[in-house]
């Protein structure tokens, strides 16, 4: 039998007033503007951006905002705003090397093109909590230098010249474009379909991964080719132009991982290469999603799958943190038929116990 | 001959669309009444705001891949005119993007081009080169330079 | 572009595309019955007004679409690519909705994309332009939603129709559906109604 619990209602709406309330917290406390948020806690909008895979600064401040500064929980309420807009198409596909690059580092060569770029980095910054930030004292202008662009090529150019790493990945002729938000997840999976869901993979998720490469598990030998920091130019065919329209331009991080490779039955011995490209300043995020790239080719490059970060299904499957935390949270939702069901099989399966075993227990407990 | 014209003219419609799609709604909206344009059109189309799946490249130059998506707001007009003009931009500002497509068809009338150009699309564009050098000359000062440290040996 | 590709879409998106989604859902549960649709399109000659309305409701950005030769040519795809974002589809197979002007010459239904075992839904949706939906032979429509049995008498058909239509109820649960657009409305056949004996 099943019976319908109804109640709750008024507990529930009781509960949202709470949280309304406690989000504004201490109203003698200025309450925030989504513009500070962009303005000043930039890389968690950034965060929200690229794991909600939505580029809009402003929707990921509200997120944060609704969300208390659950930045998952606003992840969460970023994707489910976005299925509810039409989808105009696709853009081209952006073109990093021309990139309005405001940081840009390589650790495999010193001198190069266009040269090495710090920008606003936590890089060689000493970690120590700096008390005139609580103060809210002035911040001087950044220093300028005057100089006219320089070309700014990608590491692999340079390297690919030599023949000694592997060309930008191709697909095969005729492929299609995977996207996993139209397609079910399939595996195998092809590798712009994988790079997608890492690109709004959870960042703790695949940190860890990428570390546990360093550590052993299908060690990579990985290399920092080049990480580039910049805005690039978003254009789309629209069938009302003879011309691709441009949209504006959107930050992305990009890393090019180059990874010593000892060839194999497949593959002669050159550097291979992990990609990471991501929505907003994102450093970490792309790196480790270049090394959960790389490591995820060694089907492809013929390797031995030994590791986790190697596993396919094991880490698209579980890289997603909306996903993830539906399925944990949900378990604290009303179970009471299930485990009802359950308390009922344990009982009778005691019962059973006993009776096949005529109470021994307790006989030896007696002796 | 005419091929070319036809491409240039797609060209410069380019520039100045691209100039409106990165401009705001108030820098419109004044540079439009200081150049003394009327800016009002039917709707024939939006303005609504959508999403674009933004594509990267494997490796930066190889096959396309899906990143993710942005917001994208576009509109089409029509002037009393006749002429129709489309705008698209990032972001979800529907009047921003109704002016845009209002200038870009006062942008394709016979008239309309050359005030467009001249007191609109090229203020738009000398701001945001200004605001691209000095975004440039930020980042440059953050350059390494591995040679200072034989500077100054005299 | 040309102007006439841009006129005459929807004047109220949300609400024309939502009264055009009622008439047609009503229509598939009810195969046989008959639904006016109000929303109001000028769409280029040879596509009619009600069959444009359904595409501007179905259809979108994700949809590859087949036209039909009366159809074909710039003039209808660039109109229906701007009001709802939908490309040409390279062949009937890869179509997720399809739509006819001249219906009475239409290949056969088993070009369409029929969907598969694992996703039947990935049939194409065919939307036929008909004259009338009431003067033509009578069919007899049995199953899921017809109380038992309906008509529709629609007006013209493709070639072997009852024929085609047997084939396409033997491929359950692949299969293509069929969108009857007339002046006087919509009426649908889904691949689970059967065609019984034509009256006399």
């Amino acid at each position: 039998m099943y019976v319908a619990v109804k109640g709750g209602e008024a507990a529930i709406r009781n509960a949202h007033r709470l949280l309304a309330d406690r989000r504004r917290g201490d109203r003698s406390v200025p309450a925030l503007r989504l513009d500070q948020i962009v303005e000043q806690l930039g890389l968690g909008v950034d965060r929200v951006m690229s794991e909600g895979a939505l580029y809009d600064r402003e929707l990921a401040a509200l997120a944060i905002v609704q969300a208390r500064g659950d930045l998952i929980e606003a992840i969460f309420l970023v994707r489910a705003y976005r299925t509810t807009l039409p989808r105009f198409g696709y853009t081209r596909p952006v073109d990093t090397a021309a990139m309005l690059a405001e940081r840009r580092v390589s650790a495999t060569y010193k001198d190069l093109p266009g040269g090495q770029m710090l920008g606003p980095t936590f890089d060689y910054t000493h970690r120590l909590l700096d008390p005139e930030l609580a103060e809210g004292s002035e911040v001087p202008e950044p220093e300028l230098r005057d100089e006219a662009v320089e070309a700014m090529p990608r590491v692999s150019d340079i390297l690919g010249g030599e023949g000694l790493i592997e060309p930008d990945g191709a697909m095969p002729a005729g492929h299609v474009t995977g996207d996993i938000t139209r397609e079910p997840t399939e595996f195998p999976m092809e590798r712009d379909t994988r790079l997608q869901a890492l690109s709004r993979g959870d960042e703790g998720f695949l940190l860890a991964l990428a570390y546990s490469t360093q550590r052993g598990y299908a060690r990579s030998h990985p290399f920092v080719g080049e990480i580039r920091i910049g805005e690039v130019e978003l254009e789309l065919e629209v069938p009302e132009l003879d011309f691709p329209v441009t949209l504006g331009r959107i930050r992305v991080t990009e890393c090019q991982m180059v990874n010593q490779f000892h060839g194999s039955a497949k593959v002669p011995q050159e550097f291979t290469r992990g990609y990471g490209l991501v929505f907003g300043q994102s450093e970490r995020k792309a790196m480790a999603m270049s090394l959960c790239d790389r490591a995820l080719r060694a089907r492809e490059l013929g390797e031995d799958i030994t590791a986790a970060a190697q596993d396919e299904e094991f880490v698209i499957s579980h890289s997603d943190n909306v996903q993830a935390t539906g399925f944990v949270e949900h378990l604290k939702l009303p179970h009471y038929v299930d485990f009802q069901a359950e308390l009922d099989l344990v009982r009778r399966m005691r019962a059973e116990h006993e009776a096949a075993h005529g109470g021994g227990e307790r006989k030896e407990a007696a002796e | 001959m005419e091929r070319r014209s036809e491409r240039s003219d797609n060209m410069a419609r380019k520039t100045a669309m691209a100039a409106f799609a990165m401009a705001s709604a108030e820098d419109l909206r004044i540079l439009g009444k200081e150049a003394g344009l009327v800016l009002d059109a039917k709707s024939l189309r939006g303005p609504e705001t959508g999403l674009v799946t933004v594509r990267g490249r494997i490796g930066g130059g190889g096959a396309p891949f899906n990143t993710g998506e942005a917001t994208v707001t576009r509109a089409t007009v029509q002037l009393a005119s006749g002429e129709v003009g489309h705008a698209y931009a990032l972001g979800r500002d529907k009047e921003k993007v109704r002016l845009a497509a209002i200038l870009d068809a006062i942008w394709c009338s016979p008239s309309g081009r050359e005030v467009v150009d001249q007191r609109i699309v090229a203020p738009l564009m000398r701001i945001q080169a200004e605001r691209d050098s000095r975004r440039h000359a930020e980042a440059a000062a953050t350059k390494v330079d591995f040679f200072t440290m034989v500077r100054g040996e005299d | 572009m040309l102007s006439e590709q841009i006129i005459g879409g929807f004047s109220s998106p949300v609400f024309d595309a939502q009264s055009t989604f009622r008439a047609l859902m009503d229509a598939f549960a009810r195969p046989g019955s008959i639904h006016a649709i109000k929303a109001g399109t000028q769409p280029p000659p040879s596509l009619s007004a009600g069959a444009a309305a359904v595409a501007l409701t179905l259809c979108d950005n994700d949809t590859p679409l087949w036209l039909d030769a009366a159809l074909q040519g710039a003039v209808v795809s660039g109109w229906l690519g701007f009001h709802s974002g939908a490309a040409v589809a390279a062949t009937p197979a890869d179509a997720h909705f399809a739509l006819v002007a001249d219906t009475a010459n239409l290949i056969a239904l088993d070009n369409f994309a029929q969907g598969t075992q694992e996703y039947p839904d990935r049939s194409t949706t065919l939307v036929l332009q008909v004259a009338s939906l009431t003067s033509g032979e009578p069919l007899v429509l049995e199953g899921p939603g017809t109380n038992g049995m309906a008509s529709l008498a629609p007006t013209p058909l493709p070639r072997h129709f009852i024929e085609q239509w047997k084939q396409n109820n033997a491929r359950f649960p692949r299969g293509v559906d069929l969108v009857l657009v007339a002046p006087e409305g919509v009426a649908c056949l889904p691949r689970t109604t059967r065609i019984g004996i034509v009256r006399a």
